[in-house]
């Protein structure tokens, strides 16, 4: 396999509080190949969004990497200067966020915000950069891009918007692209159409993409591999299929098993019981040892590590063997 | 926006006949002007003839009407204490007035403008926090102090800059008399103008910090950022803009307040504008120019208010569409 598009070693990142260093992600560690879709999913606050903004360097103050690093194409890029980072958001790394609605200035029609994008990192004339942004409108499903291109953002719908946004992540060809639940804000018929246009884009052009969300069905029909994210750190990463069918870290089961399905028999949905420990009370251990049914003495005080586990890479000492369906069963 | 526009003439309209009805009651509450003009001695007929030239025996609706029917044709009546009609002497005081406080504006805005983006940016530095601990003296301290520390400081002490008057002017077409054409004329300008604009200066600061605070924590700047736009883009071509509309509806109504109560600027700097002949006239109770110039500040406030309304739908397309709606 050829070297990863995207490396990252051992990340983390602590936000200072008064009460000393809080950490946020601990030693994350994953890479992401070229045109692959990394899924990353976890309940709110796991830190899979502040990974995808460590990434791209955006992570405000009072946060802060504090250790590990980030490796694009080989070269670090978490030590850059604000200008060199500047230089690769929008060219190398693109991004995309939640909410459609409130991502594109409203007071700027949409075809400017994209000829800026296009003009600020490639040498292309004003007219160029306008052939270009109309160009991307119609890539992202615009209907009649040359005229829409003038129109300002409230006159578009949120799927629409959410298209706009993409058009203008990729405005400057980035080759990653990190997509922050970017079918969360959207009515569900809509999330399908944004779902299968990010598949066609990452497919066409190669891109690899970061899919962070907490739905695992959009993971399900559009990555490649999962990264289960708990308290800041990544339990299980693997292939989507295995991580769905037979995960192997307790937490990632309960997730699965937490997903409703057609075919399922039993009422009631599985529940996950208690809630993640906040940053300030983690415990010391594993994170999830105090809602595992699995957990033993050791989990309560040593930290697994990331290990080959059955089908997938988990980090846990009990790992799970059976399938989603035998325990649902 | 044409629909628009003549609504908004019509409320305009509506507003200055109110105005207009209680400047006119001003002539019947504040003292009684005939006593004001002639002299002790003056007999009951000398009296009643001077009611008489004034008006003064006609019943209250004719006297209201004939009011705001003379003042459509800007005839304000005849000056109690000049003798002379309003609108001349309004006329004579208004360039004045207008330039000072056009300079005020231009200082309280091209300085506050910057200095509330630079510290909405640089949030804590020091500068910043220098700069928002000046604003407050600015804020707290009473423009009547503030022209006189000046004058101390830099007309007394320093010897820079005159302390009263509006120095050497030059007349246009003899309609309108400007400072701002001599060096003399700029320079008795400047020290009023600061103390006119000070307030005004750091109220738009602050206004501009907060909403550059706000607009910089909104999801289109992040992802301006995510784009890897220059700062010099997100600051000014996105931030700044979506603070805009707030701006211009406090800058609006402040710069009329610049000009129709420049009153205690005027008269500390013993500016010849229609501050300082209003002040005159209440000590004289001299109704007329009062009268005049309570309908010529609602006029100001009424044109700039529409002005900022056209200024919002330039800035802002959703408003485009909702006053097309």
């Amino acid at each position: 396999m050829s070297d990863p598009i995207l490396s990252v070693k051992d990340l983390r990142v602590e936000f200072a509080t008064r009460s000393g260093p809080l950490r946020a992600i601990d030693g994350v560690s994953f890479d992401l190949n070229k045109g692959e879709v990394l899924g990353f999913v976890g309940e709110s606050g796991a830190g899979k969004s502040l990974t995808g903004t460590a990434v791209i360097g955006l992570i405000d103050p009072p946060g802060k990497i504090t250790g590990g690093e980030i490796r694009l194409e080989g070269r670090r890029i978490d030590h850059l200067s604000i200008e060199e980072l500047r230089r690769i958001r929008g060219r190398e790394i693109g991004m995309i966020f939640q909410d459609p609605l409130t991502s594109l200035d409203p007071l700027m029609r949409i075809g400017d915000q994209l000829i800026e994008t296009i003009i600020t990192h490639v040498a292309v004339s004003r007219t160029e950069a306008r052939a270009r942004a109309v160009k991307l409108l119609e890539d992202v499903g615009i209907p009649a891009a040359a005229e829409r291109v003038m129109s300002y953002p409230h006159e578009f719908s949120g799927g629409m918007r959410q298209r706009v946004v993409i058009a203008l992540a990729l405005a400057a060809e980035p080759k990653v692209i990190i997509a922050d639940e970017p079918t969360t804000a959207l009515d569900v018929s809509v999330q399908a159409q944004i779902i299968a246009l990010l598949k066609k884009l990452t497919s066409e052009r190669g891109m690899a993409v970061m899919l962070i969300t907490h739905d695992m069905g959009v993971i399900a029909q559009i990555a490649n591999r999962v990264a289960v994210m708990y308290s800041g750190r990544i339990v299980e990463i693997g292939p989507v299929a295995d991580v769905v069918r037979q995960p192997a870290h307790p937490y990632s089961m309960g997730l699965m098993g937490s997903i409703p399905s057609l075919h399922a028999e039993h009422a009631r949905l599985k529940q996950i019981p208690g809630s993640m420990p906040r940053l300030t009370a983690l415990p010391a251990g594993c994170a999830f040892s105090p809602r595992c049914e699995r957990a033993d003495a050791r989990c309560k005080v040593e930290r697994p590590a990331l290990a080959a586990t059955g089908m997938t890479t988990s980090a846990c000492f009990h790992p799970v063997t059976s399938t989603v369906a035998e325990v649902a069963g | 926006m044409l629909a628009f526009l003549i609504r908004r003439l019509f409320e305009a309209a509506l507003v200055m006949i109110v105005v207009a009805i209680v400047a006119f009651t001003l002539f019947r509450f504040v003292g009684d002007p005939v006593s004001q003009m002639v002299s002790q001695d003056a007999t009951i007929a000398q009296r009643e003839a001077l009611k008489a030239e004034l008006g003064l025996n006609d019943p209250l609706i004719v006297q209201c009407a004939h009011f705001i029917w003379k003042s459509l044709h800007f005839d304000f009546g005849i000056s109690y204490k000049f003798r002379e009609p309003v609108v001349n002497l309004l006329g004579q005081r208004m360039p004045a007035t207008l330039e000072l406080a056009a300079i005020a504006s231009l200082f309280a805005i091209g300085i506050g403008i910057p200095l509330g983006v630079y510290t909405g940016i640089n949030r804590d530095s020091l500068l910043t926090r220098v700069i928002m601990a000046g604003s407050l003296i600015g804020v707290s301290l009473p423009t009547f102090l503030i022209g006189i520390l000046l004058i101390y400081l830099f007309a007394v002490t320093l010897h820079w800059l005159p302390s009263y008057g509006r120095g050497e002017t030059t007349s246009f077409f003899g309609l309108w008399q400007t400072g701002l054409l001599t060096s003399g004329g700029l320079r008795a300008l400047v020290l009023p103008a600061v103390t006119l604009g000070l307030f005004q200066l750091t109220l738009v600061m602050r206004l501009v910090r907060s909403e550059m605070m706000e607009v910089l924590r909104t999801d289109y700047i992040r992802f301006g950022r995510a784009r890897g736009l220059t700062n010099r883009a997100i600051y000014f071509a996105h931030a700044l803009k979506n603070t805009l509309v707030p701006v211009i509806t406090v800058i609006g109504v402040e710069i009329g307040t610049l000009i129709a109560f420049s009153i205690i600027t005027e008269t500390v700097f013993q500016w010849p504008g229609m501050g300082l002949l209003f002040i005159q006239s209440v000590q004289f109770a001299d109704i007329p120019i009062m009268a005049a110039y309570l309908l010529l500040s609602a006029v100001i406030f009424v044109t700039l208010n529409l002005v900022v309304d056209i200024l919002y739908m330039l800035i802002d397309p959703r408003i485009r569409v909702a006053v097309r709606a």
